[in-house]
Parts: structure tokens; sequence; C-alpha cells
């Protein structure tokens, strides 16, 4: 498929159009960017919901359980779920897709499973431009499943309007754990696995502890028990988020979040644009040069002005 | 990157073998999908398609492979994915393992395979795109 059917194909909602552009998207080439980056004007039209938490709470199962309940209310759903690649071999077993399989029986449903490939902050380096992709597909609401995250995995924040923290009664001292990181991200709170002991417990500490964190404006992040695997709680969910969807819009917040994710593909591109200034340079005798200069005392910043030079004396492109 | 659906259909219920594969892949770089256990042939080719793998890895040990597996390659043909490098493993007796490679099978791995054996097989066979 060249760049151009792709293109059109993914504006039309064509599943195998989306398919294949994810993997372009995720393979994080040029290609791959020079697509999303075309797609992020026909974004900003989905609801992106964020959905975090420990390994083992039941994120995925709630996932499949808010993806029905969704279709049930008429939206089109797609999904990311990001799984850890290995450290030691770069490979990954996705196993998402095992608790989802209710919900991708749906056509109105589209469910990608990605692995992190050695990023940090919970989701992978490719998922902005994943969650731009399936935005510009026409999709309505788009679930992203981070890895099963701790203190540190908030990204997720940054690109998801409403973000959900997941947590389950007796995993130990689970709370605890996410008290610094994740707690003050989310704008929902589930205590899933309900139906176990303790759960009132959970649900008390974390009233405790969100009293603590400071007021952000006037949502305050509810909490709600739920049983993903019987469906129990699950339209109170889909409730709250709708809730804090209005909310969002009543306070004119979507425009900042849109706001900020434009100044997150400048920042790629600027990221780009050095990478291909570096690229450049060492297939010409410049890089070598250029470290000879500053190895005799130079300015290091003066060359790296004159490296960009070179590059954009090399490269016209388009206006 | 290359990636692997690993696919258990029908109502065969022993997917320890799926999971060595999955596994030896995963330990090779590959990045493998795992759906789980009693999927028809539309499910996996539905996950095959959403998930753009390179390879669709099916197990079957319970004897219903001339029935499943060449609903599984029509449903992939028909939808023009046929640039799906399809394996089987598990219990093949070798007098259908032509009939396998009739329906589009592309390589057919008994037990008692090395697991680098299918990891090399994958490696020069996947196509590029």
């Amino acid at each position: 498929m060249d760049a151009q059917t792709l293109y059109d194909g993914i504006l039309a909602g064509n599943r195998r159009a989306v398919a294949r552009g994810l993997t372009w998207i995720d393979e994080g080439g040029v290609r791959g960017k020079d697509l999303a980056h075309r797609l992020f004007a026909h974004a900003g039209k989905a609801r992106v919901i964020g959905i975090t938490g420990a390994p083992g709470v039941g994120k995925s199962t709630l996932v499949n359980a808010l993806a029905i309940n969704l279709r049930r209310r008429q939206n089109t759903v797609g999904i990311l779920a990001v799984d850890p690649s290995s450290p030691f071999s770069g490979g990954a077993i996705l196993g998402d897709r095992i608790r989802m399989q209710e919900s991708v029986d749906d056509q109105g449903v589209y469910m990608r499973s990605l692995a992190s490939r050695g990023h940090v902050g919970g989701l992978s380096r490719a998922a902005f431009g994943a969650i731009t992709l399936l935005d510009a597909a026409g999709f309505g609401t788009i679930l992203v499943e981070t890895v099963g995250a701790g203190q540190a995995e908030v990204e997720i924040m940054r690109y998801a309007q409403t973000v959900m923290v997941v947590l389950a009664p007796g995993l130990g001292d689970d709370i605890q754990a996410i008290k610094a990181g994740i707690l003050e991200i989310g704008n929902v709170f589930i205590v899933n696995k309900s139906d176990r002991e303790g759960a009132d417990m959970t649900v008390r500490s974390l009233r405790g502890l969100l009293s603590l964190t400071p007021e952000s404006g006037e949502w305050s992040p509810p909490i709600i028990k739920t049983e993903a695997d019987r469906s129990v709680g699950i339209d109170r969910v889909v409730d709250s988020i709708e809730q804090h969807q209005s909310y969002l819009r009543q306070h004119n917040l979507l425009n900042d979040l849109r706001y900020r994710q434009a100044e997150n593909v400048l920042e790629q591109s600027l990221d780009d644009v050095r990478k291909e200034v570096e690229m450049l340079s060492r297939r010409e005798s410049l890089w070598k040069d250029t470290v000879e200069e500053i190895l005799r005392g130079k300015d290091p910043s003066l060359y790296a002005r004159k490296l960009f030079a070179n590059w954009l004396n090399a490269t016209p492109r388009g206006e | 990157m290359i990636r692997v659906l690993v696919a258990k259909p029908g109502l065969d219920g022993h997917d320890r073998g799926a999971k060595v594969i999955a596994r030896a892949l995963r330990d090779a770089g590959m990045e493998v999908i795992y759906t789980g256990l009693h999927q028809t042939p539309d499910q996996i080719v539905e996950a095959a398609l959403s998930e753009d793998v390179d390879v669709l890895a099916i197990s079957i040990l319970s004897g219903a492979h001339p029935t499943l597996v060449p609903r599984i390659t029509a449903l992939l043909h028909e939808n023009g994915a046929n640039d799906i490098l399809v394996l089987l493993g598990g219990i093949i007796p070798d007098e259908d393992v032509s009939l396998m490679f009739d329906a589009g099978v592309h390589q057919v791995f008994g037990p008692g395979t090395d697991t680098k054996d299918i990891v090399d097989y994958i490696k020069e066979h996947v196509k590029e795109r």
C-alpha cells in the first residue's frame, strides 16, 4: 500500500488501512511519522480515555466491559493496549486480546496490541501517533490501556482527556505504592474486583489520600466500585467519563489539551530534525572535521549551527 | 519488528505447545499476540488483520485441522491478506501435510521440532512491507 492510498483509506475508516497505518507508525520510521503528522489535522474529535493501574488489577477486563457498554451507547470504539517488551530480546508477548474477545467480535470495535519497545512512561513511543490515527479514522471513543503501571508511568495524562486509575483490593499495600505518582493524575478512580474482601477498606484509604492531594479545579474524582468480569458498576464508570468530558468542555480544557498535543507534535518534529542533521553530517566528512575542531577547542554550539545550516541547504522541503 | 499471531482454533483445550512457541518467538525478538483458547476461524482472521501480523502460527492437536485450516486460509484470501506467512503446528498426520500445503499453509512443524528451526524459518520467509 502506498502512502496516499493508506492515508485516504484511514480517513475513510477502512480497517485494513487503519491496521497497516498503525504498523507504519509503530515501526517508528520516516513514513510512519509523516503519516501521523498528516493525520493530525484530521484528529481532535475523539474522546481519548486512559486506563492505568498496577499489573493484575483487571485493566483489560475493564476495557472489554467499557467497550461493550460504549457500543450500546452508539459509540464506535478504538482500543490500544500496551504491554511491556522484554528488555533482553526486545520481543514481547501481547495478551490483552484474550480478555477482550467479547468486545472485539463487534465490527464497531477495533483493537490493537502495542509493545512498549523499551519506552518508559507506561506507553509506547508510537502511542500518540496511534491515537491520532484512530481519531482521524473516525473512532468516537479511544480507550488506551497502559502497561501495568506504578508510580512513574504518568505519560498517559499528556494524551488522554480522561484518565482512569484502576485498583483492586488485596494486592498488598497497593495504595501506598501508587500514591506519589498515578494517584495524582486520575480523573476517575476504580476499585475493581470489589466483591473481594477489603474493597471498602481500599475505597476508604483512597478517599483519605485523595483528600490530601491538591484540588484541581472544580472536578473531584469519583471512586467507583466495579466487578468488570460481570459488568457490575460499568454503567456508572461510563456515566462518569461523560460527566468528566462535559466538565472539560464547559471549562474549555479540551482546547488546552489539543494545544499541548500540537506542541508535542512540534517537539517530536524538532527531535526528528536533530536526528536528520546528525545522520546527514555523519554521512559526510563534515562530522569528523567538526569533532576535530572541537578537539582543538572550538565552540561546539557554533559548529552545531554549521551542521544545521548544511542540513538546511541539503534538504529543500516543500512549503 | 516481526509480529506473530499464535492461534488456537476450535475445541482443542491444550495450549502448552502454543505457549512454548510464543515464548521462543518472543525470546527471538518477535512480538507475539496470543488470543487464548477456543477461537473461531473468523476471530483468528479478524485478529490477524487488526494486528497486521506478518505470521499466523496455528496450533491444533485435536485432529480438526482438515476443516479448520482451509476455513482460515480461505478467509485470509477473501480479505486479500496473501502476504501473511501461515504456519501450522501440533499433531498433523503425515498423510494430511500435503492437504495443508494445498490449503495455503506455508510450513508444518510437528512434535519435537526445535524452536530454533521455527525462528529461522520465519526470519527467512517473512516478507518486507
